[in-house]
């Protein structure tokens, strides 16, 4: 384990800035936000970012491919070109995990090359969470916010940044920053977990359980009369799926030049209604078919088709932000029954 | 705080239920915390009991609801209208939106309502909110009790607020205002006085934070299309994804075009905006412009009015004059 004292954290951003792009976690005016930095940036304070990392992978839009169009003739050209190696700093243990969610879509078979590509050259830099939020329910997903995945994992104390390389990736980061860096025991990081545990003890949500949900439950709730209260109220918007970090869906259009044409991608919302239109129409007609779609997906089919993960890391962004407060907790609550007092 | 309290909202609600002269309630429903309520229906006496609050955090405009709801059945529905609300019921009834008949309107004052997010800024973890005598106290898991000015925590649409009087009601609890001389064009005129090159500076700053959520939209009491042009992929203006920076701009600007000479100036769509973009002030320039072209005129001050974007007068300004102020202001 290595670590470097709080004052010289711009060193530290320095040097890793020498052989990645880094971005960091800071303030803005809506709230703390991933941007690049160039030496101004100062790391926020803040319990999390307003929309998750999930951008630096999938981002909300971009382009596949281009067709150029001369009489007959329709060229293909292919768009892609290799990920420069870039680095991610601050990264919650919550929003760390959704990337394994997301490899589960995108890195099984057909594999999305334009995903890997970023995924491969990506380095995680994560931060153990000093202070999670009163939205935060991270545990009821077995993740531990105070010692988070990541390539390579950091706690923040009073004073020091304490440093360690978990994967062949987060080595070589950590060599490049071996200079300023200065060996440690894990003593303090020991002490940091442990107030991070106590505190996470306290959090309102700390009772929240998916015990009722998971594998196999389709038939258990998929016809539950509750989702029409629950449903009520939603105005079809996508805020939820939008900041969240394991939402994936994604619409492929094509863009009319004049002269070819521009095939992207960019996020869709099963929460809006021309979501997954086909020749036969929405699949899905009515709002609380749409809603019960989104908690379904999180709460059982995915772990229904993935051994049993959920694909809600309980990072409260839709907690947070949903206009009309509703979100997964209530969901859980309402349906899980006893299991959730 | 609110002047009513909750407990003449649920008796109240309870005797129209009880003597039928409604079947269910749209009301405000509890949540996890203090400030996270939920608009909902409520069907009996025990619903109300356990689930209905009152208080401020209860910023959701109701009217738009109506919409569907009043259409899910013949019985009436008891809505409760704050007096901004009630400017909203009245433009969407002019729009022949819902059946009147189907809804019974309780007008209820309102002091203004917090923005959560006001005191997010300045404290984090919030456990519970509670106000005494101005002041709003913020408990909090790591900096203890936090206390702020109540006027601090009101957002835009409240802090100025136009109109402390109901338009529309079947029966007002407690007593009515008056329409207000209210600062809300103040944020207009700086933005006015900008140069060109720095109003576009400014909305390329707020409006790049756009993720096309159409949380504002879906929000606005104003767009009640059953079909949006923006969800309909066989419109070929369709976008889910903006083509260039430009294109955020393109959509937030259509829809102000839109919703001008009917916008109530409710400020929904800045409050449920995950992004904090300032929305109401593209509907604040339309209402201004508005007012000093054709006289003022406040939509959904009355049933039936005819927006001057939709009437012709001979006193109507010419085009030519518009576009010289507008070639002013470049």
């Amino acid at each position: 384990m290595r670590k470097i004292s709080l004052d010289r954290l711009d060193a530290l951003f320095a040097a890793i800035s020498k052989a990645y792009t880094l971005y960091i976690p800071t303030d803005t005016k809506a709230g703390a936000k991933f941007e690049k930095w160039h030496g101004e940036e100062r790391l926020s304070d803040a319990l999390n970012t307003v929309r998750s990392p999930k951008d630096f992978f999938f981002p909300q839009t971009e382009n596949l491919m281009d067709f150029k169009v001369e009489g007959k003739n329709i060229e293909v050209i292919d768009t892609r070109s290799e990920c420069g190696d870039f680095a991610v700093f601050g990264v919650r243990a919550c929003d760390v995990k959704s990337f394994d969610i997301l490899d589960r879509v995108f890195l099984s078979d057909p594999v999305d090359s334009y995903y890997k590509n970023r995924r491969e050259h990506g380095v995680i830099i994560s931060l153990a969470c000093t202070k999670p939020a009163e939205t935060c329910f991270c545990h009821t997903f077995g993740i531990d916010a105070a010692s988070p995945e990541g390539d390579v994992v950091c706690h923040k104390t009073e004073d020091a940044l304490y440093m360690e390389a978990r994967s062949e990736k987060g080595e070589k980061l950590m060599s490049a920053v071996s200079d300023i860096t200065e060996d440690a025991d894990s003593a303090a990081v020991d002490a940091q977990k442990k107030l991070i545990e106590d505190r996470l003890a306290k959090l309102p949500l700390a009772e929240l359980s998916a015990d009722a949900f998971g594998d196999g439950k389709t038939s258990e709730f998929f016809n539950a009369p509750e989702w029409s209260e629950l449903s009520e109220a939603c105005l079809g918007c996508g805020t939820c799926t939008f900041v969240c970090p394991t939402c994936q869906c994604y619409d492929i259009k094509d863009f009319n030049t004049g002269h070819g044409v521009k095939r992207f991608r960019c996020w869709d919302s099963c929460m809006y209604s021309d979501f997954t239109k086909m020749s036969a129409g929405q699949p899905r007609l009515t709002q609380l078919e749409r809603f019960r779609q989104r908690f379904m997906h999180k709460l059982v089919y995915y772990p229904t088709n993935n051994d049993g993960l959920f694909s809600c890391v309980g990072c409260g962004r839709c907690v947070a932000k949903c206009p009309i407060h509703m979100n997964i907790v209530k969901v859980m609550k309402k349906l899980g029954g006893s299991k959730n007092g | 705080m609110q002047e009513i309290k909750r407990e003449v909202l649920v008796n109240k609600a309870k005797e129209l239920l009880s003597d039928g002269t409604v079947d269910r309630v749209l009301g405000w429903k509890r949540g996890e915390f203090d400030y996270d309520v939920t608009p909902g229906v409520f069907r009996s006496a025990e619903e109300l009991d356990s689930g209905f609050v009152w208080g401020d955090f209860c910023g959701a405009n109701f009217s738009k609801y109506l919409v569907k709801e009043t259409a899910k059945g013949e019985g009436r529905v008891l809505v409760f209208l704050k007096p901004c609300d009630t400017y909203s019921f009245n433009q969407l009834l002019t729009e022949h939106r819902f059946d009147r008949e189907k809804v019974y309107a309780l007008g209820v004052p309102c002091n203004g309502m917090l923005d959560i997010s006001r005191i997010k800024e300045s404290a984090e973890g919030i456990v519970s909110v509670c106000e005494e005598d101005g002041k709003v106290t913020a408990d909090t898991l790591y900096d203890g009790k936090k206390t702020f000015d109540r006027d601090a925590l009101l957002p835009d649409r409240c802090s100025n607020c136009k109109s402390k009087k109901h338009v529309a009601y079947d029966e007002l609890l407690g007593s009515d205002g008056e329409v207000l001389d209210s600062g809300r064009f103040d944020e207009v005129e700086k933005l006015e006085k900008m140069t060109a090159d720095e109003r576009f500076a400014f909305w390329q700053g707020e409006l790049s934070r756009c993720i096309r959520c159409n949380a504002c939209r879906d929000v606005c009491p104003a767009c009640t299309c059953e079909k949006c042009v923006f969800d309909n992929p066989d419109s070929g203006v369709e976008n889910k994804a903006a083509a260039d920076s430009f294109e955020e701009k393109m959509f937030h600007i259509i829809r102000a075009f839109h919703v001008a000479g009917r916008c109530t100036d409710c400020g929904e769509c800045s409050r449920v905006c995950p992004q904090h973009i300032p929305l109401h002030l593209l509907n604040r320039k339309f209402i201004k412009d508005i007012d000093e072209f054709y006289g003022e005129y406040q939509a959904g001050a009355e049933v039936g009015s005819r927006a001057p974007v939709v009437n012709y007068t001979t006193d109507d300004i010419e085009p030519s004059q518009a576009v010289e102020r507008g070639e002013q202001n470049a």
